[in-house]
């Protein structure tokens, strides 16, 4: 069995929540059948108090053998240093001095959310706490282990981005280390696990036709694409959202608002409001991955001349007006 | 005297230590920190106001729907904004679909697991509890997590996903459900409702809520064996713990009121204290006091939120008798619980008030209350699922003002929340959150008035050579601390 030891930090306990989430089958079957033995996780375990500090201790003496390492939440450096910002409850101990210990002893060290991975919303605006991720601070490498730290298994730390995480992204990143020893070139230039991060949130997305057509909305709750007005960063965000689907058959699009990007280091800080798209001349600044920037420009305003009036109508409704025509093969 | 300092604990939805003072096996007196600050009120001035819907949510993992619906309610209350009837249905079956999940949660997952701890192997019911209730690998959790999972697809389809949604608008929902998705809630809500029925009560839910009185409760639990029922087994545990002796507070309770109907709220808005009855709340005499918590500013001037203020320095964090990033809400000066009973004895339920009256608010009464909200709730989420309109609008986008005050109240699973916020030219100028844990595990304050969980620990029996005493466990998960809310 391998060992999995959670800890959590400057973050708000949302990515156990999804975690608990995972279905089919649940989180304890899918860790048990994986060969993952949950040391301690705060939220689930048994073990409190001197129970907790006793498994932590021996980790650290090099009695028990940490496999794996999570955490959650941003890293709090401050104030001055001193990370006193979270002092780890009943030990007296910073819980950065904590996370350097462990990381040292872990075979894998996972960032969970985009907190530990990159410092996420606790470190918007000034930054008061002096939060960072674990090796990542935005999009900078350092953080608080250094951008020089490898695991046992000479792994930087793995970021499995979001805020929160999709459960099965966890799940399968957690079953990988164990079954099929991953190399670097199973994460991407951010560090994220791959099998989520190769794809975009555009991918799937119900209202590709509206996007095809230039079809927008223009205010929460229309059908339209949300990329022109409303901010959406579903074209350029690095998830598979649309094709995996969140709680049975959710995602952000799909309940009416933008994707804001936030498997992406400083998603915290769009430098512009969330939900409006901001706009040089009319077009958008954003344009999506991979699209040459004349080409956008030109098939977009030929796709808005060619807007069939169904789209054009229902991009602006809460609600279809009007549903595809059908097609006979017989004419009357 | 021995002194203990017990933490980190676990099962509380963020960090916690606590230092004990003990004397002849019992706790004298109890000291709560917060372990955790990361200032989500200073991060957010300067924001656009709008852009709090995107801040908020992330306040807590747990209540972040609460978070969202109390941000929308203080944008719409600043700019007045009226909700859509689907608004108002959708926002109420997002806050249901969040707080029951807690609910169960927390009594399975959280507050059960430690009924299972070796302490209590000498006890009749120890073994069958073990094997039902052992925190990672008992049966119960086997079922439960599936239910829940399940049951929040209610997420799936109306909020995106959960936690951290952007569907919740001042004016209503970005989601407009369609006629096969309202047809799907309606699936899955009784699919809950079953599960609810067949494990925790044993009993169809209509039967449950005829509850009206200590003796109709007693009769119900009599009528089967124990381990009939997930709700019959935590009372024959109660009994047999005594467990109504355990975690006493004042008994001052709190509720902001929640899941409103064309202004009316089915759970009412007030306050219950043991010598005055049911009263109304008096907003205006809410504040702040930060005698006892690692904060700068006038430890003797405790403010009310509309001019409230949080800001943390090196020094601060060095402050002579403080010992909590938390701050200590106070009402009219006095310590208020908050939480499920709270909103059951405020909303006028026939068994709780006989139950506050002949215990008080105690570590038994908390647990009935938060199951029997259940019961309570899941028949309404079917109402309201039933009454979404797919011919109305679910959204009523009308701008905001650039300039004003707002507040937004609401009741997170844990109790009552409240968001206040100011706005200068489109942006915010002042934010300040209480949330529930907030109240419940505030540090004492100027008159060295102990929080109410530091007041329910006192007298708390701890057994010869206990490091981390279990009667101090029951305690403090009685009141489903929300910790990661509780400084933000």
């Amino acid at each position: 069995m391998a060992n999995l030891l959670w800890l959590q930090s400057g973050g708000c306990g949302g990515c156990t929540m999804s975690l608990l989430n995972a279905e089919n089958p649940d989180l304890m079957s899918t860790l048990k059948n994986a060969g993952i033995n949950l040391l301690w996780h705060p939220s689930l375990s048994e073990e409190t108090g001197a129970e907790v500090r006793d498994i932590l201790e021996k980790i650290i003496d090099g009695t028990l053998t940490l496999d794996i390492l999570c955490v959650e939440g941003a890293l709090l450096r401050g104030p001055h240093g001193t990370g006193r910002y979270h002092i780890f409850g009943g030990t007296g101990i910073p819980m950065i001095d904590w996370v350097e210990q462990l990381s040292k002893k872990a075979n894998y060290t996972l960032a969970i959310g985009s907190c530990a991975a990159f410092g996420g919303v606790t470190t918007a605006s000034d930054n008061i706490t002096d939060a960072t991720g674990l090796q990542f601070e935005g999009e900078l490498r350092g953080g608080l282990l250094g951008s020089e730290f490898t695991s046992q298994k000479a792994m930087p730390v793995i970021n499995v981005a979001g805020c929160p995480v999709h459960p099965d992204w966890v799940t399968e990143t957690l079953m990988s280390l164990v079954i099929d020893n991953p190399s670097e070139e199973d994460f991407d230039e951010f560090t994220r696990p791959r099998l989520y991060t190769d794809q975009l949130v555009h991918h799937g997305c119900t209202r590709n036709e509206y996007y095809e057509y230039k079809a927008s909305a223009e205010q929460p709750g229309e059908l339209g694409c949300m990329m022109e007005h409303m901010g959406c960063l579903g074209t350029q965000a690095h998830a598979d959202c649309n094709t995996r689907l969140w709680n049975g058959q959710g995602s952000c699009t799909r309940a009416g608002y933008a994707c804001i990007n936030c498997t992406a280091p400083e998603f915290e800080e769009p430098r512009h409001s969330f939900t409006e798209t901001p706009k040089i001349a009319g077009i958008p600044v954003g344009l999506p991955t991979d699209m040459p920037k004349a080409w956008f420009v030109a098939l977009a305003s030929l796709s808005k001349a060619a807007t069939p009036e169904r789209l054009k109508h229902n991009a602006r409704s809460e609600q279809l007006i009007y549903p595809p025509t059908l097609h006979k093969k017989n004419k009357s | 005297m021995s002194r203990l300092l017990v933490g980190p604990f676990n099962r509380v939805e963020g960090d916690l230590d606590i230092a004990l003072e003990v004397e002849n096996n019992r706790v004298t007196s109890a000291k709560v920190n917060s372990t955790l600050y990361r200032g989500f009120e200073q991060i957010l001035i300067g924001k656009r106001a709008i852009d709090a819907l995107v801040y908020t949510p992330r306040i807590c993992g747990i209540c972040s729907i609460s978070q969202s619906i109390a941000c929308a309610r203080a944008l719409a209350d600043l700019s007045n904004i009226a909700i859509t009837a689907n608004g108002e249905r959708s926002h109420n079956l997002l806050l249901a679909n969040e707080s029951l999940t807690d609910l169960l949660t927390h009594f399975y997952l959280f507050f059960m697991p430690d009924f299972a701890r070796d302490i209590y192997r000498e006890k009749s019911w120890y073994d069958a509890t073990k094997k039902r209730f052992k925190a990672v690998e008992g049966e119960a959790t086997k079922t439960v997590l599936p239910a829940r999972a399940k049951f929040l697809h209610v997420m799936g389809v109306m909020a995106g996903r959960w936690p951290h949604t952007l569907c919740i608008q001042p004016g209503g929902s970005s989601k407009a459900i369609s006629r096969h998705e309202r047809l799907r809630l309606l699936a899955t809500l009784a699919d809950f409702r079953s599960f609810l029925e067949n494990t925790l009560f044993g009993d169809n839910l209509d039967n449950i809520n005829a509850i009206q009185s200590i003796s109709d409760f007693e009769h119900w639990i009599n009528q089967e064996d124990y381990t009939q029922s997930d709700l019959r087994w935590f009372m024959h545990l109660s009994r047999d713990l005594e467990l109504s002796t355990f975690g006493r507070t004042d008994s001052q309770l709190l509720s902001y009121g929640n899941f409103t109907e064309d202004k009316a709220s089915l759970i009412k808005r007030g306050i219950w204290t043991p010598a005055n009855g049911l009263q109304n709340l008096p907003l205006d005499k809410i504040t702040e006091d930060i005698s006892h918590s690692w904060m700068d500013g006038d430890a003797k001037k405790a403010l009310h939120p509309t001019v409230g203020a949080t800001d943390v320095s090196l020094q601060s964090s060095e402050k002579p008798d403080a010992y909590s990033w938390c701050k200590a809400p106070r009402l009219d000066g006095d310590v208020f619980e908050t939480g499920a009973l709270a909103r059951a004895v405020i909303s006028g339920n026939p068994l709780f008030n006989e139950l506050i009256h002949s215990q008080g608010a105690n570590v038994n009464t908390r647990v009935i209350a938060r199951l029997l909200e259940l019961a309570k709730i899941v028949p309404e989420m079917q109402r309201w699922a039933t009454e979404l309109d797919i011919t109305e609008p679910y959204c009523n986008n009308k701008p905001m003002l650039a300039d004003g005050q707002g507040v937004g109240l609401t009741e997170a699973a844990r109790g009552s929340l409240g968001h206040w916020i100011e706005v200068k030219d489109n942006h915010i100028s002042r934010y300040q959150i209480i949330a529930p844990t907030t109240w419940n595990f505030s540090p004492r304050d100027i008159d060295n008035k102990p929080g109410a969980l530091e007041k329910s620990l006192e007298g708390a029996p701890v057994q010869n050579g206990e490091k981390d005493p279990v009667s101090v466990q029951h305690i403090v998960r009685s009141f489903d601390p929300c910790m990661v809310c509780t400084v933000h």
